[in-house]
């Protein structure tokens, strides 16, 4: 791995943390939509692993990010007034702790997912996957401990700026890093061709888990982020149409590139907010552009030749 | 002239992109100088932020409330405005999804400095709007977001509507007294706080006045078939079923229970207030249905029957349903708390709509209690030959 890389992940991260040191002088709106850029990277950069590097089909990513969005909430709201005295009353050494938590259960949750459905591909893993994203949802419609269907309130604000930029940084960083080891480059042989993956000595079920498993603690941790950056949590926000929303940023960026993920992921956030003002219009535009995108660059938003060349 | 090789054309299109990035992210950071506290002095109008569900699943809603608020603002300004000021209404459209109510408020108050925020029919996205209202100081009122958690967030949230332990409870003395029902069928929908709700209070309301809940089903929104929880609550027997939901899915279920040859009086509460309901269940099987809603367009008090034509010339002939009423209410009674204020200042407006004491209201005189929500009176509607008939009013 070239250090280079890793310069990249600490500049990003001291950057982050210094501009979230003036985060009081910003725009709470501008904030609020800058965090949600970063929670849409770190979605659309770990369903790029599943999705665009393994040539898996996951629709259930919105489920993943239920998991970890509900068990930090939890976390940070039942029991953080215990929690706290115990971390010395540090907000930052919690929510991290919590965000780790959430994106662990949400790592189990993809591999008791990913191990018995794994064995099926395209359209019916993603047949499976939409299903668990819908169980997934209902279970939290259905448990009253996390509010049900009313929702959970009063989860504290802990997300800024330095974690949700933060944590886009390493989730990009680990999935670069992660494919470009020499172990890495089973998840592309597996996408490319699952048989002659397999002739080669790779166990594909074992990659596909791995992306899987993978893929889904870091859409738990953004999940976390969500969850405190909005401070409410209803089971109705992670329904099918958010899997959706990831998807396509993939589909959009290019699936299986780095830099185009995360500017579709930018993109695909920001239009939002412009178009909001248009009412009735707003879903037409936005499909509409999305079809005329998808019609003339169908290999992804942000690809060109010179890319192309470097990581094939 | 310009030869756009691909190359510079994509690279024109990136810059394209990442301006219009800039641009969005930019704009922001030079108004925000001001800060927080734009207590309405220097501005020349009166700027009020409405956040609503214009589209997706509760689109009915939202829109009839919306266009009850407007009318509202567009009578307080015909009416000369306010402290020498004119209102000016921003509404933002949140696709009655979870996530972007909070986005909106946050720009209403930051960016367009909102003396006061509006909003929202489902109390799911009022819930997520209001924890940012109470932080900045600006006062919200919710014109029907029934839940009792939605004002319990903060002092500055308030609702002109009833709660809905007072309608689950006025419809368990419903079924009792007017219905003569000793045991009733609950069937309601698992996914909607509301309906949940509704469902819960009534339980308590109807079995603490001696009532049996004698079946319990359940549904989730977008639900098509009901015949199985309706078989199920067929061969209970019931004297009545109480169906807590909204019109789409209470439509079907009250169309179908007349297909399985259920004739039993079927009940709900105000998510079946829209003109839908009869289309979706047809005029001859909501036959013996009732809910209770917050208004009914005929009664003969002049405030609603003034209301009513005023609403009709604005929006081509169409009857206000009680959210239009809510919404209109809504706006009414923040000017009013603003006008007793004098100001426009977040703390006062807020003193003054906690003291709002017998407004006259479109639905009805009311007061703002110590816990911020109103108190006031419901009616209870039923359907005859196809149309909604205004059957009693049940006070508080």
């Amino acid at each position: 791995m070239p250090p280079k890389s890793q310069l990249w992940l600490l500049a990003t991260l001291v950057v982050a943390g210094i501009v979230s040191a003036f985060s009081g002088r910003i725009d709470p709106y501008f904030l609020d939509v800058a965090m949600g850029v970063g929670i849409a990277v770190t979605l659309a950069a770990s369903l790029n692993l599943i999705n665009g590097f393994t040539g898996q089909f996951s629709l259930g990513h919105a489920g993943f990010m239920a998991v970890g969005a509900y068990s930090s909430a939890v976390i940070t709201t039942n029991f953080g007034p215990k929690l706290l005295p115990l971390v010395g009353g540090q907000v930052w050494i919690l929510f991290p702790i919590a965000l780790v938590v959430g994106g662990l259960l949400a790592a189990l949750a993809g591999l008791a997912v990913g191990a018995p459905s794994l064995r099926l591909k395209g359209d019916y893993l993603a047949i499976v996957t939409l299903g668990f994203g819908e169980i997934i949802k209902v279970i939290f419609q259905n448990v009253d401990a996390v509010g049900g269907a009313r929702g959970l309130v009063g989860i504290p604000n802990y997300t800024n700026l330095f974690w949700t930029f933060g944590v886009a940084a390493v989730t990009v960083y680990v999935v670069w890093a992660l494919l470009n080891s020499t172990y890495g480059r089973g998840f592309l042989a597996v996408a490319d061709d699952e048989v002659a993956a397999e002739a080669m000595g790779l166990n594909p079920t074992r990659y596909k888990i791995t992306a899987f498993v993978v893929g889904s603690f870091f859409a738990g941790v953004a999940g976390g982020l969500y969850a405190h950056l909005k401070g409410y949590l209803n089971p109705g926000g992670f329904d099918f149409n958010k899997s959706i929303e990831i998807v396509v940023m993939v589909i959009l960026g290019g699936m299986g590139r780095h830099v185009g993920v995360i500017l579709a992921a930018i993109l695909l956030t920001v239009v939002q907010e412009p178009l909001r003002q248009l009412g009735d219009w707003r879903m037409i535009l936005y499909s509409l552009l999305l079809i005329v995108l998808m019609i003339t660059r169908p290999q992804g938003l942000f690809v060109w030749p010179l890319w192309k060349k470097k990581n094939a | 002239m310009m030869k756009l090789s691909p190359d510079t054309s994509r690279r024109g299109f990136l810059t394209l992109v990442a301006a219009a990035a800039l641009l969005a992210g930019c704009k922001p950071s030079g108004g925000s100088g001001s800060g927080g506290d734009a207590a309405g002095g220097g501005a020349s109008t009166i700027v009020v932020g409405e956040f609503a569900s214009l589209t997706g699943t509760e689109a009915t809603f939202g829109k009839s409330s919306h266009e009850g608020t407007l009318l509202a603002i567009e009578e307080l300004n015909k009416a000369g405005g306010l402290l020498g000021k004119q209102f000016s209404l921003i509404t933002e459209d949140n696709r009655s999804t979870a996530g972007e109510s909070v986005t909106i408020v946050k720009k209403f108050i930051s960016r367009d400095h909102v003396v006061a925020v509006l909003g929202e029919v489902a109390s799911g996205r009022s819930m997520e709007a209001a924890p940012v209202c109470q932080q900045a100081g600006i006062p919200m009122v919710s014109p029907s977001s029934t839940n009792p958690k939605v004002t319990e967030i903060g002092d500055y949230i308030f609702r002109v509507c009833f709660i809905d332990p007072f309608q689950g409870k006025l419809l368990a003395d419903f079924a009792t007294k007017t219905l003569k029902a000793k045991k009733v069928a609950l069937l309601s929908d698992v996914s909607s706080a509301y309906s949940d709700g509704l469902g819960r209070f009534f339980r308590e309301g109807f079995t603490a006045g001696g009532g049996e809940i004698i079946s319990e089903q359940k549904y989730t929104s977008k639900d098509k078939d009901f015949k199985a929880q309706l078989t199920a609550i067929k061969a209970a027997s019931p004297d009545a079923i109480f169906v807590p939901g909204y019109y789409t899915e209470a439509g079907l279920i009250v169309a179908q229970a007349r297909q399985l040859g259920i004739t039993l009086p079927i009940f709900g509460g105000d998510g079946w207030e829209a003109p839908e309901l009869i289309q979706i269940a047809g005029g001859e099987a909501l036959a013996n249905t009732y809910y209770s809603t917050h208004y009914s367009p005929e009664s003969s008090d002049a405030r609603v029957q003034t209301f009513v034509k005023a609403f009709q010339a604005r929006f081509n002939g169409e009857t206000p349903d009680a959210m239009a009423a809510l919404g209109y209410d809504s706006a009414m009674v923040l000017a009013d708390a603003m006008k007793r204020a004098g100001t426009t200042d977040g703390a006062k407006v807020r003193d003054a709509l906690a003291a709002t004491k017998d407004y006259p209201c479109v639905t009805g005189k009311t007061t703002l209690d110590a816990a911020r929500n109103a108190s006031k009176a419901a009616v209870i509607i039923t359907v005859k030959d196809g149309k909604f008939k205004y059957l009693e009013t049940i006070q508080p």
